[in-house]
């Protein structure tokens, strides 16, 4: 539902109290201005777009966003507007080992006991999350899949039946985001839906991509259609060049502390500007990953040549990327100078409770965790390697890393980290104290069954890469979790205590 | 002026829901029975409509133009997450299961911290004795799980009256009928505790909340969009009546 406030001038510029500017300081520690060419506004600037009116006569064609785009050629309409409730083709359905029993359990009841999805090559079953774990219920989910698998003919099913050696199972993957991406799942223009909410890290291929619960997954198993409300979009432009200590989570977390946890209820949070266009994939990812903790309802990031070339390495299928029209109407507008943001943690309990890094350096640490579809991406372990490496030291927690999926433990083991001199992530890990790399699924993100590899299960205080610290969020109620950037990460692993990362990066 | 968010072609219309019962198959699961007599809690329920013992979720029980909830309260805070509704560990029930349908009921709001002295299901329990959930905002964020909205329902609960809700908490909620979610004007958990007994009554148009141990009543926004898929019991029976998928396999 869009906002129905029109503002009077085309400018609400936003107190710098709500908008937490007051926190950005002018700090001698940036010590060298990277703002570059042309002066970009120092303000974040909330700009609320008027409103759009639907045309009378249906013959004039409004400007579109690309989240309307996308869901209009998905719908067979020409036009979409914010509001619309239309049924939409999918492209792709994923699911896993703890949605994916439920949402076939459904398809049946309702479809029939010998019902066939719509179309077994367009499903992906990806078991991830309760996967290295005595849990019978668990192992049991992930068996039901393979039954379903066989039955339907799913094409593509990455499945394990070693538990005890992850390495002895080639199709199995791990976390189901980052192999969706790795394995050419997402393509620019597609709608893509998913049983798990961080379904819309995808939207950093320019695509629609949403979670989706069991029922809705059910159905679309049988029909390949969905019923969707058309969101409005909310418009972040990130402009300037990235500090060498800077990472997508600090950019994500900086804009989930703006706008609150409900901030993007039921919007787009469509990403642009020169930052964007400077991301690599794994790092639209990362900001594309969280908008969920903001309430959006899908990310979404204008492919460019960097989408292109990562999607063409990983599959032949065709597709259409898609662009915001100039006169589109977006529901509220923000501007982040990214040269001036300094890294920040999500302290405990909620990800918008945002505190720069620097200003948490007294809060005493018992563990610090790296991984899942946020921050266990190849290039998040590669960050926290190069953190270790440059400090020489040692860690002083108990320091856990979690590969998301096989491909990425394999670069942990065999990419050499940039200015090391050749050794490998794990080298450098190992040289750090940190606990070996364990075998690839969601881990302990989500807290999981008690035997849960990196669980907490204790009141501890924990550093962490991924994307909740609600209460409970990783096993124990009174677990504190202060969430991160893999450089964060690293540099407070390295202290023992929540650690700005430029202590050891410049 | 505002201008409306309608399409020009809209592709439903939010209709009266019919007071005589369609011809559709309800959306209900065959397989899971909700027998009172097995439930292990010894409270009066306050119900005002008996569930029959056919299990039948409950927007499909009774498609009539009034519909009310009748009970305890409980009353929760702020972004009540899923994580708090129902924690990771246990998502490994599957709820099409009956049997673990049932279990999953058992820990509902298990997660919540400490701080919420009153249990929503006692130890050893399946059931609540709380109808109604009284939220703040964001009700519901965080993951997509529908064992979320499920456990709510298969505890017993029948609706939740919070300020806001995340969006796949509330999308769920109406694919599978499990609880009524219904928005308040006002911040009614700060006004309510948990205990009060209340009465939600569905009215096309002006649906209210009244605390009987209070005397206050609320206002409660329309439904909105979802309402033709909830009068309708569910997304499945939703796309029957609209001719999406054909009527339920023999």
């Amino acid at each position: 539902m869009a906002s129905s406030v029109i503002s009077s001038s085309p400018f609400v510029c936003k107190s710098s109290k709500d908008l937490g500017l007051s926190s950005f300081p002018k700090s001698s520690q940036i010590s060298v201005n990277r703002c570059q060419k042309k002066s970009i506004s120092r303000k974040i600037v909330s700009v609320m777009a008027p409103q759009r009116s639907s045309s009378t006569t249906g013959s004039v064609k409004t400007g579109m966003t690309m989240t309307e785009k996308i869901l209009a050629k998905a719908s067979e309409k020409s036009q979409v507007v914010p509001g619309d409730n239309i049924w939409v083709n999918v492209d792709v359905l994923m699911t896993h080992d703890v949605c994916g029993p439920g949402a076939f359990g459904i398809f049946k009841r309702e479809f029939g006991e010998k019902a066939k999805v719509w179309d077994p090559e367009k499903i992906v079953v990806i078991p991830d999350h309760y996967i290295f774990t005595t849990d019978k219920r668990a192992n049991r989910n992930v068996d039901i899949m393979r039954e379903h698998c066989r039955e339907q003919n799913i094409k593509y099913f990455y499945d394990i039946t070693d538990l005890g050696d992850f390495r002895a199972n080639p199709d199995y993957k791990g976390v189901c985001h980052v192999a969706l991406a790795q394995e050419g799942h997402c393509r620019p223009g597609e709608v893509l839906l998913g049983t798990d909410s961080h379904t819309c890290t995808a939207g950093a291929f320019g695509q629609f991509a949403t979670g989706i619960g069991n029922t809705d997954a059910g159905f679309v198993l049988g029909t390949g259609k969905i019923l969707l409300k058309v969101p409005p979009t909310m418009r972040f432009i990130l402009d300037g060049e990235m500090p060498s200590y800077l990472q997508a989570k600090d950019l994500i977390l900086q804009i989930i502390g703006e706008i609150s946890v409900a901030g993007a209820t039921y919007k787009t949070m469509e990403f642009s500007g020169t930052t964007i266009e400077s991301l690599t994939m794994e790092e639209r990812m990362t900001l594309c990953n969280m908008v969920v903790e903001a309430g959006g309802k899908n990310g979404v990031i204008p492919p460019d040549a960097t989408t292109f070339n990562y999607v063409e390495n990983r599959t032949s299928v065709p597709f259409e990327p898609v662009y915001s029209d100039g006169n589109a109407s977006f529901v509220a507008d923000y501007r982040f100078d990214v040269s001036k943001l300094e890294p920040v943690v999500a302290k405990p309990h909620s990800p918008d409770n945002r505190a720069l890094a620097r200003e948490c350096k007294d809060v005493k640490i018992d563990r610090v965790y790296i991984g899942s579809c946020t921050g266990g991406k190849t290039e998040d372990f590669v960050a926290a390697a190069k953190l270790f490496h440059a400090s020489g030291k040692k860690v002083k927690v108990p320091t856990f890393l979690v590969p998301a999926t096989q491909k990425v433990w394999m670069d942990v083991y065999a990419l050499p980290v940039p200015g090391s001199g050749g050794k490998t992530c794990a080298q450098i890990f190992e040289e750090a104290g940190c606990d070996t790399p364990t075998s690839p699924s969601c881990g302990a993100c989500l807290g999981g069954p008690a035997d849960t590899y990196a669980r907490l299960n204790e009141p501890q205080v924990c550093v962490s890469t991924t994307n909740r610290n609600f209460p409970g969020r990783m096993g124990h109620k009174e677990g504190q979790i202060y969430l991160a950037s893999p450089y964060t990460a690293a540099a407070s692993a390295l202290t023992g205590h929540v650690t700005d990362p430029r202590e050891f990066l410049q | 002026m505002a201008a409306s968010l309608q399409s020009a072609n809209p592709t439903f219309s939010r209709t009266l829901a019919s007071p005589s019962r369609s011809s559709f198959a309800p959306f209900r699961s065959p397989f899971v029975r909700f027998d009172t007599a097995s439930a292990s809690f010894n409270y009066k329920p306050l119900v005002s409509r008996e569930a029959s013992s056919a299990f039948v979720t409950r927007s499909a029980a009774e498609p009539q133009e009034r519909k009310t909830f009748h009970g305890l309260c409980y009353v929760v805070g702020d972004n009540i997450d899923t994580d708090q509704i129902i924690p990771a560990e246990f998502l490994t029930l599957v709820p099409s299961n009956p049997e673990e349908y049932e279990k999953l009921g058992s820990y509902a709001l298990i997660g919540l911290p400490a701080a919420y002295k009153e249990r929503f299901v006692q130890p050893g329990e399946t059931k609540t004795k709380y109808s109604i959930i009284i939220g703040g905002e964001n009700f519901g964020c965080g993951s997509s799980r529908e064992h979320a909205p499920v456990c709510l329902g298969a505890a017993g609960a029948k609706a939740v009256v919070a300020q806001s809700y995340a969006r796949i908490f509330f999308r769920n909620s109406v694919a599978t009928g499990e609880i009524y979610p219904l928005d308040s004007e006002v911040r009614v958990c700060d006004e309510c505790k948990t205990g009060d007994v209340a009465t939600v009554e569905l009215r096309e148009g002006d649906s209210i909340l009244i605390n009987h141990t209070t005397g206050k009543e609320y206002k409660l926004k329309p439904i909105g969009d979802a309402g033709p898929v909830i009068d309708a019991g569910g997304i499945f029976a939703y796309a029957r009546k609209a001719g999406m998928i054909p009527s339920a396999a023999a």
